[in-house]
This record gives C-alpha cells, sequence and structure tokens, in this order.
C-alpha cells in the first residue's frame, strides 16, 4: 500500500549543540531525517523541540547572539556552515508557524509571495501554482470567488492552510511544523492532518506537536527530546509500543511530563 | 453605612472637580475657536487668497495669496526632504539596528529633538543657512521645518514597525525573503497607515509654525517663486498683520489665522480619522 521507501537520510543532524548566548539549548543531537516521511519532535515543553526545529531553516539567525557548533547535513552540504546562503536554503526547507501568519494582501498575493520572489511574474504561471497550492492545502473550494479579499477576513482554520499553501507553492523538499495545528478546531486540525498524509508522497516533513495521538496518528519516525537532548528516535510504532528508553514509555504512556 | 456615605461623598467630589477642569480646559479651547471664527470670519473673503497685500487704510482690499503660497511651498518642500529620510531612518531604528545600544540611544535622542523649541532650530539654521548666504532665504525656512518634522516621523516610523508583531516577519524570512523585501512588501505594508497618520500630524505641526521662519525666510510682500529669497508666511504675516496698529491688518490677520486653524484642524482630523480605522480594521 505504502510506495515510499523510508529509507533514505534526506537530513543528518550529527551532534547538534545550540546556545541561546551562553544558554546551551540543545546537546549532543544526532538522529536522520527520513525522506518522504513525516518525522515527529516530542518532548515536554522546554525540551527543544521548537529550537531542534528552527535549526533546519537557521531561523535563528534572525537573532544575535545564537550560535550553532556541529552539523546538518543537506544534501552533501553542512547547511549550519556560515557560507551557506539561507535565502536558497529556505527556499528548499519551508516552515508553518504555531499561529496563522497571513500577510497584509489579497489571498492570492499571500500564495504568490514566494513565488515572486522567485521571479515568476507570468500571470498564467502564477494563476496555475496559486490554484495548485491552494487545491493541495484543501482550501481551494472556499476561496476561489474571493481571491483578491484580504487575507485577514478567513478564519483562523482557513488561514492556517493559507499559511500552508503558501509553503506548498515554492515547492519546498522538506516542511517544517511548529505545533501548526494546535490553535486550530478538531475540524480544521483533521483537514490538515489528511492533507501532511497526502503530502508526504511528494514532501518530507517534520513536525513539533505537544499532541502525543497526533504523532501517533500522523508519523512514521518520532524523536523524544527532554532538556535538550534527545532521549529516543525511532519509527513512531517501536517508539509508542516498544520504546528502550525508560522515559520515553513513561512519556508516551502519560506517566511524566 | 456611614463609611460608604464617604467613600460616596469622595467620589462625587473627585467627579464634579475633574468635570470641572475637563469643561475648564474645553471651554478655553472653544472660546479660542469662537473668537477665531467670529473675529476671523469679518475679513474672511476670495480677495485673501487671490489678493496681493495692500498698504492699509486706502480702501483697497489687500490679501495674502504670497503667504499661503508661500507658507504652502515651505510646508511641501519641508515634508518632500524630511518625510523620505524620516521613513528610512525610522526603518533602520525599527529593523537593522533593532539590537545595537547606540539605535536604541539615538530613538530617545528623537524623543527628545521632538520636544526642543522649534525657535532653537530656527536660530541654528539662521547661522547655518541664512548668515553665510547672506540673507533671509526660503531654503533655510524649509531647511527648519524639515528639521522640526524630521525626529517625529523617525519616531512614528520606528513605532508603528515595531508594533508588527515577529511572526509576520519570520514567515516571510522562511519563504527565502530577503530582509529589503520583508521590510518593503511586509512590515510597511502592515504599518502603512499608522506611519501615514503620522506623517499627517506631522504635517499638521509644521503647517502652522511661525517660530522657525523668522530667522530664517522670513516674510516678503512679493513672492517670486525663488525660495533664494525671503519667502512669504503666513504665520509671520499673521504675527506682523496683528501686531500693526491698522484694523484692516489686524482684521485680516483674523481671518488668515482663521484659514491655519481650519486647515491644521482638518489634517488632524484626517489623522485621527485614519486612526480609528487601523483600529476598528
Amino acid at each position: 500500500m505504502d510506495s515510499r521507501d523510508k529509507t533514505t537520510d534526506l537530513l543528518v543532524v550529527n551532534n547538534l549543540n545550540f546556545y541561546y548566548g551562553n544558554n546551551l539549548a540543545l546537546s549532543d543531537v544526532s538522529m536522520p531525517v527520513k525522506k518522504n516521511c513525516i518525522t515527529s519532535l516530542i518532548g515536554p515543553s522546554g525540551c527543544g523541540k521548537t529550537t531542534l526545529l528552527r535549526c533546519f531553516n537557521r531561523m535563528h539567525d534572525l537573532y544575535p547572539k545564537n550560535r550553532y557548533e556541529g552539523q546538518i547535513v543537506f544534501d552533501g552540504h553542512n547547511i549550519l556552515d556560515k557560507s551557506q546562503d539561507l535565502i536558497k536554503l529556505r527556499g528548499r526547507i519551508g516552515m508553518v508557524f504555531q499561529k496563522p501568519t497571513p500577510f497584509p494582501m489579497s489571498i492570492f498575493d499571500n500564495i504568490a509571495y514566494g513565488l515572486r520572489l522567485n521571479d515568476i511574474s507570468n500571470k498564467s504561471v502564477l494563476a496555475d501554482k496559486v490554484e495548485k497550492a491552494l487545491k493541495q492545502a484543501a482550501l481551494w473550494e472556499e476561496v476561489k470567488d474571493r481571491l483578491k479579499q484580504n487575507a485577514a477576513g478567513l478564519s483562523g482554520g482557513q488561514q492556517q492552510r493559507l499559511s500552508i499553501a503558501r509553503t506548498l507553492a515554492v515547492d519546498p523538499e522538506v516542511i517544517l511544523l511548529d505545533e501548526s495545528t494546535s490553535a486550530l478546531d478538531p475540524v480544521s486540525t483533521q483537514k490538515i492532518e489528511d492533507l501532511l498524509a497526502e503530502l508526504k508522497y511528494e514532501v518530507t516533513i517534520i513536525a513539533v506537536t505537544h499532541n502525543m495521538q497526533q504523532a501517533a496518528r500522523i508519523s512514521d519516525f518520532t524523536a523524544l527530546m527532554y532538556i535538550g537532548k534527545l532521549v529516543e528516535f525511532d519509527e513512531t510504532e517501536t517508539i509508542f509500543t516498544k520504546p528502550a528508553n525508560k522515559m520515553t514509555e513513561q512519556y508516551v504512556t502519560g506517566r511524566f511530563g | 453605612m456611614n463609611k460608604l456615605g464617604r467613600r460616596k461623598l469622595k467620589n462625587f467630589l473627585a467627579l464634579s472637580i475633574s468635570s470641572l477642569c475637563a469643561a475648564a480646559g474645553l471651554a478655553i479651547l472653544f472660546i479660542i475657536l469662537y473668537d477665531v471664527l467670529k473675529e476671523g470670519l469679518k475679513s474672511f473673503s476670495i480677495h485673501l487668497f487671490i489678493s496681493d497685500p495692500a498698504p492699509p487704510n486706502r480702501g483697497l482690499s489687500g490679501g495674502l495669496k504670497g503667504a499661503f503660497l508661500g507658507q504652502g511651498l515651505l510646508t511641501l518642500a519641508a515634508t518632500v526632504v524630511g518625510v523620505p529620510l524620516g521613513v528610512l531612518g525610522g526603518t533602520f531604528l525599527a529593523e537593522y539596528g533593532r539590537n545595537s545600544r547606540f539605535c536604541r540611544f539615538l530613538s530617545r535622542l528623537c524623543d527628545m529633538a521632538v520636544s526642543i523649541p522649534s525657535i532653537v532650530i530656527g536660530t541654528f539654521v539662521y547661522a547655518i543657512l541664512v548668515l553665510p548666504l547672506g540673507g533671509f532665504n526660503g531654503w533655510a525656512g524649509s531647511t527648519a521645518l524639515a528639521i522640526i518634522i524630521l525626529p517625529v516621523v523617525i519616531r512614528t516610523t520606528e513605532e508603528m514597525m515595531t508594533m508588527v508583531p515577529w511572526t509576520l516577519r519570520e514567515a516571510a524570512f522562511a519563504l527565502g525573503a530577503p530582509y529589503h523585501k520583508v521590510i518593503t512588501s511586509i512590515v510597511w505594508r502592515a504599518s502603512i497607515s499608522g506611519i501615514f497618520t503620522g506623517i499627517l500630524l506631522a504635517i499638521a505641526r509644521i503647517a502652522g509654525e511661525t517660530a522657525p521662519l523668522l530667522f530664517t525666510s522670513f516674510n516678503s510682500n512679493y513672492f517670486r517663486l525663488s525660495f533664494n529669497e525671503a519667502v512669504p508666511s503666513l504665520t509671520v504675516s499673521i504675527y506682523q498683520y496683528a501686531a500693526s496698529p491698522y484694523e484692516e491688518w489686524i482684521s485680516l490677520a483674523w481671518a488668515a489665522a482663521l484659514v491655519v486653524t481650519i486647515l491644521v484642524l482638518i489634517l488632524n482630523i484626517i489623522g485621527r480619522v485614519l486612526i480609528k480605522i487601523r483600529i476598528g480594521g
């Protein structure tokens, strides 16, 4: 049934340390991210899962005094290298945030934003790509008649699917999800989970989630983090049924964290 | 019950005193507006806008055509120079310089510059642009006004842009947008109405200024549309006409004051309405 090959490493994290100023926030994290799979990062608040996620697109570089050590290898290069072109990197590794982030412009322009950054200005090409992205994000039917309206007028769930569509429009190889369904109602969450189940055939997804059931439902691999360290990484089924680590077992059964 | 009675009395006293103070403040404002309106309307005619100044007591209907034009052009020149500089400067402070202590110091400095008495700016410009050039000139006048508007625009821009949530910028960065694109297409767009409102209020402020012009472009009865000489100014004309012994001139000063008041009022109202729309929407 599942036609995916779950053995190729798309990204490999090697001995990653991350510092906010002098505070060590990630300590010696090593794990692979398999191509065309959904990898969940779980763990209690403050464990470093969002910090790890934001290393993959170097979001930490926006703020001063943040520092990486170690490697994240993507396509044979260490993306933590100082010489890494962040604009190119972020074009290939997209991100969807916890709260919807509609830009102050029309629905169409929101989706076209990333495309225009890549100098796509042909109107029919733009229109096609916008439609495709909105269809992928299961939003097309709801907005096709009001593409020119301001995106702020959409509901929260629609805005989040808009953010996903905007990320999909530029054809990234990896999508990072930072608790992207935590602010949504169950119906919108369901739509987004369905969407992820479709998307994994084309892209690789790394998802931070607080929701253990969601991690179990959607992901192929799961990593449990605790106080800046990786506790256990394995196939999701293993993590939830016969984890190697005592702490993992306690966490996934709800006895700790 | 006694305690409650005392509390009620205190409440009544506080309410009446503060209401009285508010009424006193508003009453003064309305007396000024009423006076300007009453006196101003006496000489208010089309001549005010289309005639050149006339000597008093000759039965001529003089006006302040040049002064309106001159004041308008001085304000326009100051806006054209001050607003782009201010918006770009404020953008720098809000974005590129946001983590720098020096930039935070600069922004405090701008706060202070906002409250420098405008006559001080006038005398400063007198020293650098009037004395060396050998006389009053329009460049000096518009420079003085531009210096006044600059810190206001810088701070408004900075504050409005700082109010845009960082997650919005992060979302644009995450799509691979370079910083200048994030600023121009996201942050400016999200804060444009606030910045525009600030600019309008700043223009309203310099449009009615007299002090910085006294030492710089001064005033003139003739306007040859040249900034190389003294430029007629409405506010300075009001000052001179109002201080003259001639009733015609005094009356004309009232009329001019009425026009300035109304213009500044309109600019302010537009600004406030925009703020309301922004907060409401």
